[in-house]
């Protein structure tokens, strides 16, 4: 069992939009790339989260970046009552945790 | 023509540029200056209130330097999205500025200035013709939240901006606008292919950011050819790589295959990111799929209440042992104290705890110290500043069980403790609406300074 951060360039968050957060994690190697991204599904970053799995929209896997691209509902619409993280630029720190 | 050089100077107006790195792109000799002026990033404020996110000075800096340039080469300077949301406020903040600076420096200028305020009426006519829809994960439009928005603007495509050009504005300024349109309305109305074009104007919107080392203050270069595209960073401290400009195609965004904006979705199935030398990369491959209905995005915003926080630290390990249990009881002691005040809304934020993630943290375990912010909104300023002192002062003096500490139990580092905040917003309005004409609703007004 390996840590995702040890084989990802970059772990990131931001807004999609008001109404949705995305998470993109690089990678510097197509072999990294390859191994790490069929094991980031749905229920995992439900998991993650604490968020219904219906809460994960999209994961997309973006050869040019070597990149995997999360998108899940904001829990709130960017700026509402409750707001912690306006940019969404905070969020990615859980994915730290992510295996494979 | 076989090529058309576009210059970005910065990712945002007034988040600046270095000089040196202008004047390298000024040397490429550019057939159009262009600059992204606004985000929905930084809150549903800016576009509720009206006000800019961006500094007056600073946007006066960057675009002393911009007209100049543009007026010295006659190529128009393109700004989009003026002012940060680009609702008339904003637009006419910005045209203020540029103003300004025609007359201090006796320069004269035809400018087009672009409008993207929605007529209410015209909205609530399209959501009767079922010509509205969502965009993400919300409700439908309704006639009750449009009329709720204080500022209600569509995101214009190429159309408008092409207009203007062709009616020879030497500046345009432009409300909201997809973000791509001012980069990509000159090369289209010249023929060049509307996908790459657009796909060009997609990164060169945040100038240097597509670069490494990224960054939103520094310019980026773009030349459109009839089957790629070339970027090129203007600093030589950095380039453009395969992945720095791939990676940047992801950004915000929640699908890099297809991007949609007005009139049409950039397919990128079969885009291709190859590395030129020189720190420069060609994009080749990206198309424009047209959509059968010509849509734009409309944003919006509405006024919910008023604002005051207090900010305070605890440092007692006691206290932050039981620090649900103690805001609880501050929480049920204010319901208490107003009871006839029930419209508010009262938050205690735990940075140290889950202040950054909220109920999306998965360890909320707090630190050795916590960072409290005291939030209230309320519909009158005066009553946010009542139940935030009075949630404040009695979680200062609130008596817990085991409690050591009885003289208080927060650091304020201000004084005074509280601060009014003023006026909150929230997005009410994110939805899609077709379009009969794509340069319809977006008037125009010419202003010209001799």
């Amino acid at each position: 069992m390996r840590y995702v951060r040890d084989a990802a360039a970059v772990i990131r968050s931001k807004n999609a939009g008001p109404f949705e957060l995305t998470f993109d994690l690089m990678f510097t190697d197509k072999a990294a790339y390859d191994e790490v991204r069929h094991s980031i599904t749905p229920e995992r970053i439900a998991e993650l989260y604490r968020i219904p799995v219906a809460h994960v929209l999209k994961i997309v896997h973006f050869e040019p970046a070597l990149a995997v691209k999360i998108t899940i509902v904001r829990p709130m619409a960017s700026g509402a009552l409750g707001e912690t993280d306006v940019y969404g630029a905070q969020q990615h720190a859980p994915l730290f945790e992510l295996t494979y | 023509m076989d090529e058309i050089r576009v210059l970005s100077p910065t990712a945002i107006l007034g988040y600046g540029f270095p000089v040196a790195s202008f004047e390298e792109g000024l040397r490429r000799e550019p057939h159009v200056i262009a600059v992204d002026g606004g985000s929905t990033d930084p809150g549903p404020y800016y576009l509720g209130a009206g006000k800019s996110f961006t500094q007056r000075q600073a946007v006066k800096r960057d675009l002393e330097l911009l007209i100049k340039a543009a007026l010295d080469r006659r190529i128009p300077l393109i700004i989009g999205t003026a002012g940060g949301s680009g609702a008339r406020p904003h637009v006419e903040w910005t045209w203020e500025i540029v103003e300004d600076i025609l007359n201090e420096t006796r320069q004269s200028a035809s400018v087009a200035v672009i409008f993207s305020d929605v007529p209410k009426a015209l909205i609530v006519e399209m959501i009767k013709q079922g010509r509205t829809s969502t965009c993400g994960p919300l409700e439908g439009l309704t006639p009750e939240v449009v009329a709720a928005a204080s500022h209600v603007v569509a995101q214009m495509g190429v159309e408008p901006f092409i207009k203007a050009l062709q009616a020879g504005a030497d500046i345009i300024l432009a409300g909201r606008a997809y973000d791509p349109a001012a980069f990509a309305a000159l090369p289209i109305m010249r023929g060049f292919d509307a996908g790459l074009a657009l796909h060009m104007g997609k990164i060169l919107e945040c100038a240097a950011i597509a670069a490494v080392p990224g960054s939103g203050s520094d310019c980026l270069f773009g030349r459109l050819q009839k089957d790629s595209f070339i970027l090129e960073a203007l600093n030589p401290a950095r380039q453009c790589t395969e992945m720095s400009v791939a990676a940047h195609t992801l950004y915000e965004k929640s699908d890099p295959y297809l991007l949609p904006g007005p009139g049409g979705t950039l397919d990128l199935n079969s885009t291709k990111f190859r590395a030129l030398p020189g720190g420069r990369v060609e994009v080749s491959g990206t198309r424009l799929v047209p959509t059968p209905t010509f849509t734009v995005k409309l944003e919006g915003a509405r006024a919910i209440g008023f604002r005051t926080i207090s900010i305070a630290g605890v440092r007692d390990p006691i206290m932050i042992d039981q620090i649900d249990s103690i805001l609880a009881a501050v929480r049920q002691r204010v319901q208490d104290n107003f009871a006839e005040l029930k419209d508010y809304f009262l938050q205690f934020r735990c940075y140290g705890k889950n202040g950054v993630m909220g109920d999306l943290e998965p360890t909320p375990n707090p630190g050795h110290e916590l960072g409290i912010v005291i939030e209230c909104v309320a519909e009158s300023q005066e009553v946010a500043n009542t139940i935030c002192g009075f949630a404040r002062s009695t979680l200062l003096h609130h008596g817990y069980p085991g409690r050591k500490s009885t003289a208080g139990n927060l650091a304020f580092p201000y004084s005074p403790s509280d601060f009014p905040a003023g006026e909150v917003f929230e997005f009410c309005v994110h939805h899609l609406m077709e379009l009969d004409d794509p340069a319809e609703i977006f008037s125009m007004e010419w202003r010209v300074v001799k």
